[in-house]
C-alpha cells in the first residue's frame, strides 16, 4: 500500500514537473579526478555560505530597523535583547568574511586552471560579475549598524567613487543619496543590500550554475588529452561537497560564538575618525595601495589615478578571456599565469601590509 | 473585399514574395526600413519616458544649505592650550585648534583627500587624519600622506570668551 502511494505520488510528480528528466540529468553529471580536483570545492562552499547569508539575513530583518536614530539601536537589541540574535548577526558577519575568502579561492584557481577558456567565457564574466556584486554586499552590509567604523568606511568608500572624472559626482550622490554620508545614504544601502543586489545575484547565479551545469566540469589543459577517473555528481561527489560544507559550517559556528561580532560605538558625524581605523580585509589592499600613493602622481591627484587603476583593473579582470588570445583557441597562455600569480601576491602582500601598518 | 485583397497584396510584398523582385522589393525595402525606424523611434520614446523618471528619481533632491555665515564654536576658556575640538559648520565639521602659543584658528574638518573628518594630534602639534595618515600643518598646509590639498582655512573671531568662526 505504501509502496503505491508513493509510486502515486512520482508518477504524479513526473508527469507535472519531468522527475525523470531531472534525475537522468543529474546522473549524467561527472567529476573528473586529477590532482587538481580539489579546487572544485570552492565554488559549492561559495554558494553554501551564500545560502547562509541568505537565511540569517532573512532573520535579521525581522528586528533591523534601518534609519540613523534606530539602526545602530536595533542591532544593539539583536545582540543583546533577542535570543540567539548575537548568534544570528555573528553568523551573518562571519559567514560573509568567510564566503568572499572561499569565493577569492575559486576565483583564483578559476583564473590559474585557465577554466575560462572557450567555451567557459560568459562562466568566467558571469563569475566576475557576482565577484563585484558580492563585494557589493560587503560594502554596503558594512554600513547597516551605522557604527563609526562604518561610517568612516562609508564617507572614504562613497569618496573614491567620486573622485572618478565626469561620472564620479554623480555616482557619489547616487550613493550617498545626497551630498554627505547621511541617514539617507543608510537607506539606500539597505535598499541595495536587502532587494537589489539579491536580486541581481540570484539572476547571476542562476545563469552561472546552468552555464557550469551546461558545460561541465573544466578539465585543466595538461589532463585534457588523459582518460581521466571520474565520479557521479550524484551522489558520490555531492556527498563530500556536503562533507566540506559541514566543516566549513563547524567552523563559522565556532567563530561566531567564540568570537562574537562586535558592533563599536554609535555613528557620529561630528567626531574625528578614529585612529588604526581600516577597512575590512577584502578591501585593505586597495585601502593599502591608496595610502602609499602620493598626492600628485604627475597632474593628477593620486587617489584618483588609484581608483582609475582599480577600475580598469576590474574591467581587465572580467574580459580576461576575450585577452588572452590562446585561450581562444583552448590554449594555455604563460603571460596570463604570470599575472595572476603577480595580482595574487600584490593582493596579498598589500593585505598583510595594510594589516600590520 | 476589395481592400482585403489589397491588404493581403500588400503582406505578400512586404514578404518580399513578388513574382517581380526588380519593381517592388526595393519599394517594400524602402517600406520596411520606414516601419523599423518608426518601430524603433516609439520603442525608444517609450523606454526613455519610463527610465527618465526613474533616473530622476533615483539622483537625490539637492539639499538648501542654509549658508551659516558664522557660527560660535566653542567657548575661549573651554579650550586648553595645544588641543583641537570639532564643531558643527552647518552640516559639516570643522576644527579650532588652540596652539601652544595660546593663539586660536579654525579649519574644515573634512580631509581633502578622501573625506575623513581630521583631529589634532597634541604630541605632533599637527591636523592629523587617521583614515590614511594624511598631516596639515597649523596653517591648514598639507604636509605629508597622500591629502592632495591644503584644508579650507576659517577666519576666528574672539568677542569675550566665545569664539567666532566663519568663512574666509
Amino acid at each position: 500500500m505504501k509502496l503505491t502511494l508513493q509510486s502515486d505520488t512520482l508518477t504524479w510528480l513526473d508527469d507535472r514537473v519531468g522527475i525523470e528528466t531531472l534525475k537522468q540529468l543529474a546522473q549524467k553529471k561527472e567529476v573528473p579526478l586529477h590532482r587538481h580536483t580539489i579546487w572544485y570545492y570552492f565554488g559549492g562552499m561559495t554558494l553554501f555560505l551564500f545560502a547562509v547569508q541568505m537565511i540569517t539575513g532573512v532573520l535579521l530583518l525581522f528586528y533591523y530597523k534601518p534609519g540613523a536614530e534606530t539602526a545602530f539601536e536595533s542591532v544593539q537589541y539583536i545582540m543583546a535583547d533577542v535570543r540567539f540574535g548575537w548568534l544570528i548577526r555573528s553568523i551573518h558577519s562571519w559567514s560573509a568574511n568567510l564566503m568572499i575568502f572561499t569565493m577569492f579561492v575559486h576565483m583564483f584557481s578559476v583564473f590559474l586552471l585557465k577554466a575560462y577558456r572557450a567555451p567557459r567565457e560568459l562562466t568566467w564574466v558571469s563569475g566576475s560579475l557576482l565577484f563585484f556584486i558580492i563585494l557589493g554586499f560587503g560594502f554596503s552590509g558594512y554600513l547597516l549598524p551605522w557604527n563609526k567604523l562604518a561610517y568612516f568606511a562609508t564617507k572614504v568608500g562613497t569618496e573614491i567613487a567620486g573622485v572618478v572624472p565626469i561620472i564620479g559626482q554623480l555616482v557619489l550622490r547616487f550613493l550617498r543619496g545626497g551630498d554627505e554620508v547621511t541617514g539617507a545614504t543608510l537607506t539606500r544601502f539597505y535598499g541595495l543590500h536587502v532587494s537589489v543586489l539579491p536580486a541581481i545575484t540570484l539572476l547571476l547565479l542562476v545563469a552561472h550554475i546552468l552555464f557550469v551545469q551546461r558545460q561541465g566540469m573544466s578539465v585543466p589543459k595538461k589532463f585534457e588529452s588523459k582518460k581521466l577517473p571520474t565520479m557521479k555528481f550524484v551522489p558520490n561527489f555531492l556527498l563530500r561537497d556536503v562533507l566540506g560544507w559541514l566543516l566549513v559550517f563547524a567552523a563559522l559556528i565556532s567563530l561566531a560564538t567564540i568570537f562574537p561580532w562586535e558592533l563599536g560605538e554609535k555613528a557620529d558625524p561630528f567626531a574625528p575618525a578614529p585612529a588604526g581605523i581600516k577597512p575590512e580585509w577584502f578591501f585593505l589592499f586597495m585601502f593599502q595601495t591608496l595610502k602609499l600613493l602620493p598626492a600628485k602622481i604627475g597632474f593628477m591627484d593620486g587617489e584618483v589615478l588609484g581608483a582609475l587603476a582599480f577600475g580598469i583593473g576590474g574591467m581587465f579582470w572580467m574580459l580576461v578571456p576575450f585577452l588572452d588570445r590562446k585561450a581562444v583557441n583552448g590554449k594555455n597562455h604563460r603571460l596570463f599565469t604570470i599575472l595572476g600569480v603577480i595580482i595574487l601576491l600584490y593582493i596579498i602582500t598589500m593585505t598583510v601590509w595594510g594589516y600590520l601598518a | 473585399m476589395k481592400e482585403v485583397v489589397r491588404l493581403s497584396a500588400d503582406i505578400h510584398e512586404a514578404a518580399g514574395l513578388s513574382d517581380n523582385p526588380k519593381e517592388i522589393v526595393p519599394s517594400s525595402k524602402q517600406r520596411r526600413r520606414f516601419i523599423d525606424s518608426l518601430l524603433l523611434t516609439s520603442f525608444s520614446a517609450t523606454f526613455a519616458s519610463i527610465f527618465y523618471p526613474i533616473i530622476k528619481f533615483l539622483i537625490p533632491p539637492q539639499v538648501v544649505e542654509a549658508s551659516q555665515a558664522s557660527v560660535v564654536a566653542g567657548k575661549l576658556s573651554e579650550l586648553k592650550a595645544n588641543t583641537g575640538k570639532i564643531f558643527k559648520f552647518g552640516t559639516k565639521p570643522g576644527i579650532i585648534v588652540k596652539k601652544a602659543s595660546g593663539e586660536v584658528c579654525a579649519f574644515s574638518a573634512t580631509c581633502t583627500h578622501l573625506n575623513c573628518t581630521v583631529q589634532y594630534r597634541e604630541d605632533s602639534q599637527e591636523i592629523w587624519c587617521a583614515c590614511h595618515n594624511g598631516r596639515y600643518d597649523l596653517n591648514g598646509k598639507n604636509i605629508a600622506g597622500p591629502p592632495p590639498r591644503p584644508l579650507e582655512q576659517f577666519e576666528v573671531k574672539v568677542r569675550g570668551d566665545e569664539i567666532f568662526v566663519s568663512k574666509g
